[in-house]
């Protein structure tokens, strides 16, 4: 009930003479006192939601979405969109944890991974459907595996995927000895300081699994992959901690070697660096969304994420951060570039990539966190 | 009141202000950092409250964070000496020059106007392989190939005397200042030619801005992660990057707590030790 609402049934009842005169305008007087005393805040909570915060991966990525979502749908809905950045899924989940409900609202988040863990830490909110119709012409496959982390319901959409690959110099390394090479690449002694490496422990293990020629979901003889990740770290110049680190490194040539973000890869070809990009066999495949977290309001945040998944706001975000989007090809027409853009898939089935089991990635993370950590250091 | 009675409570009431803040500030989170420490991180990433010793016993018993506190303190011992050579005969130069004592220390301030974090990247494009070192010994002609020089301790260090040299030159400056000049000249009437003069005279008198300047680099050196990170190779880690790994990596908060107040109690120690021995006063007027 607004203000003007609650005077006008005071003035009723005193009209009728259920209230005294002394008591109407006492009531009137304290009406006045508390509309006048109340707090800032108070007046904010009352008004309407005048803003969404999303939080994403920085660089090419956040430039992208700024420029071809956040504006436009600021300038459709007045809704102003505060856009964070950082550096890794971990960093941004230890200060989701030390926030309060309703400061952090939408997250690009990467792989089925966090989106469990962030439901398994009571952050996942519940998005009602019905106010996301282009929800229909994403990927199905892309949607069900999150499906069955939260039961059936969603805290997110499925909004581009990728891969981590291997990116390598072409001065110094032709395609014939990548191809050869695989994954191994990264432990050769002749590129000694020449190698590079994310210092995520996820990757790390993913990359040491394919060293050692074992399933990346299902490693068996984990002291081989710690030996390869040992083996890397004594290689490897440096361990980088952010996509614009790995561009620097790469197009400095700091480094000739290292697994990369395939967007990012592009991004520097793009920019005219003669650096490769390989699958191998077995790549890291990685899916994002974008996940809402509890306590945000929803009917906004629903709103964004209808409007980024409108099929020329995620063509353009896509053409712009260089991964192909969580649209369906066999839906929706998603124009000339997205189709070259490394780990596209055509079908729409996204069979021939291998995302990260979150069972058994979750299951293992306390312990192999840890032991990363050291092995790192040199333990 | 007697007047007696209200002197007494005046110092209280000025200092009510300060001791509130401080308190919200520094005591009230330090608080929930001990308590956090006897907590424990879940499979889940969730905390579980509790009384629990196992963080400390694990970082008290651990040789792995043993030998890193060992690795860094001596990366910041070496930081510190490195900045007390370069650091002190800058501070005696701008002491002793006339007329442009202001641009010179203007000039010592510059760095403090740009962000930390800037100022240690800068090495990528000074010493990186296409930085600017590198072009200039390849266009001399003294190297064909560019050397590669960053991410190792050699530059953690560099980046960290980078950072601290403003912080020992200021102390030992203001240290400087307070000598008598005269005693100098009296020293040299007496027989001491200049550099035993210095050697006798002025080092000595100078020697509690040098342990005070020592302190803060030491203490700074020893707290920071960033420049292991930027600057560093994959096993240049330093103290303060496992906590920030326990926090932020592993998500474990009550491990990152221990091992943080861990790295307090050692750093308290070494403030202790120079309080014990040469006083706060002579810290106070080098951060004047």
């Amino acid at each position: 009930m607004d203000n003007t609402k609650r005077y006008e049934r005071l003035l009723e009842r005193y009209g009728n003479g259920d209230l005294s005169r002394r008591k109407f305008l006492g009531l009137l007087g304290a009406a006045g006192l508390a509309y006048g005393v109340q707090m800032p805040f108070s007046k904010g909570a009352l008004a309407a939601v005048s803003e969404v915060r999303f939080d994403g991966w920085g660089g090419v990525v956040s430039e992208a979405f700024r420029k071809h979502a956040f504006d436009p749908y600021t300038n459709a809905t007045g809704i102003n969109v505060v856009d964070g950045t950082f550096g890794g899924g971990d960093e941004y989940l230890s200060r989701v944890k030390a926030s309060q409900p309703g400061e952090y609202n939408i997250a690009h988040l990467s792989g089925v991974f966090d989106y469990a863990r962030y439901h398994n830490l009571g952050l996942a909110s519940e998005l009602n459907e019905a106010n996301i119709p282009n929800l229909a012409n994403v990927i199905p496959k892309l949607i069900d595996v999150f499906r069955n982390v939260t039961g059936g319901t969603l805290s997110c959409v499925p909004y581009d995927y990728g891969t981590t690959g291997l990116a390598y110099n072409r001065k110094f390394i032709s395609d014939d000895e990548m191809k050869e090479k695989g994954a191994r690449i990264l432990l050769e002694e002749k590129f000694k300081n020449k190698i590079g490496g994310w210092s995520d422990w996820r990757t790390r293990i993913w990359y040491g699994s394919l060293q050692t020629g074992q399933n990346p979901n299902g490693a068996e003889d984990m002291d081989a992959v710690w030996d390869a990740i040992r083996t890397h770290r004594d290689l490897a110049l440096k361990y980088w901690n952010s996509g614009a680190e790995l561009m620097s490194l790469l197009a400095e040539e700091e480094i000739y070697v290292t697994e990369g973000w395939s967007g990012r890869i592009y991004a520097l070809q793009e920019q005219g660096h003669d650096i490769g990009y390989y699958d191998p066999p077995n790549s890291f495949g990685w899916q994002e969304c974008l996940f809402v977290m509890k306590g945000s309001p929803m009917a906004e945040c629903e709103e964004l994420l209808n409007f980024m998944l409108e099929r020329d706001t995620a063509v353009a975000v896509a053409e712009g951060q260089n991964y192909p989007p969580a649209l369906d090809p066999n839906k929706v027409d998603l124009g000339k570039k997205v189709p070259t853009l490394p780990a596209f898939d055509p079908t729409g089935t996204l069979n021939g990539l291998t995302f990260a089991d979150p069972a058994y990635w979750n299951g293992n993370e306390a312990e192999w966190s840890k032991t990363f950590g050291r092995v790192q250091k040199g333990y | 009141m007697t007047v007696e009675t209200r002197e007494a409570r005046q110092p209280i009431i000025l200092l009510t202000p300060a001791l509130s803040t401080i308190g919200l500030l520094l005591i009230v989170p330090l608080g929930f950092v001990v308590v956090y420490s006897f907590w424990l991180r879940t499979a889940t990433g969730a905390d579980q409250v509790g009384f629990f010793l196992d963080n400390w016993v694990e970082s008290l018993t651990d040789p792995f964070y043993r030998d890193i506190l060992l690795n860094t303190i001596k990366i910041a011992l070496i930081t510190t000496v490195v900045c007390a050579l370069a650091g002190y005969p800058t501070a005696y130069f701008i002491a002793r020059s006339n007329g442009n004592r202001l641009v010179l220390l203007l000039l010592l301030m510059l760095p403090f106007w740009i962000s930390y974090i800037i100022r240690t990247m800068s090495w990528i494009n000074i010493l990186g392989v296409s930085g600017a070192f590198n072009w200039a010994l390849m266009s001399v002609g003294l190297t064909s190939e560019p050397i590669q020089m960053l991410y190792n301790e050699a530059t953690v260090i560099l980046g960290l005397v980078h950072f601290l040299l403003p912080f020992m030159i200021l102390n030992v400056y203001v240290s400087l200042e307070g000598i008598d000049r005269t005693l100098e000249d009296a020293a040299c009437s007496l027989g001491a030619n200049r550099w035993r003069a210095f050697l006798e005279v002025t080092l000595p008198l100078s020697l509690p801005g040098l342990a005070a300047g020592g302190l803060l680099c030491f203490v700074l050196g020893a707290g920071t992660y960033i420049t292991p990170l930027v600057l560093g190779g994959p096993t240049d880690a330093m103290f303060a990057n496992l906590v920030f790994e326990a926090i932020i990596t592993q998500l474990n908060w009550p491990l990152g707590s221990a091992l943080s107040l861990m790295l307090l109690v050692v750093l308290g120690a070494v403030v202790m030790v120079y309080n014990r021995y040469l006083g706060m006063t002579q810290l106070m007027k080098g951060l004047q």
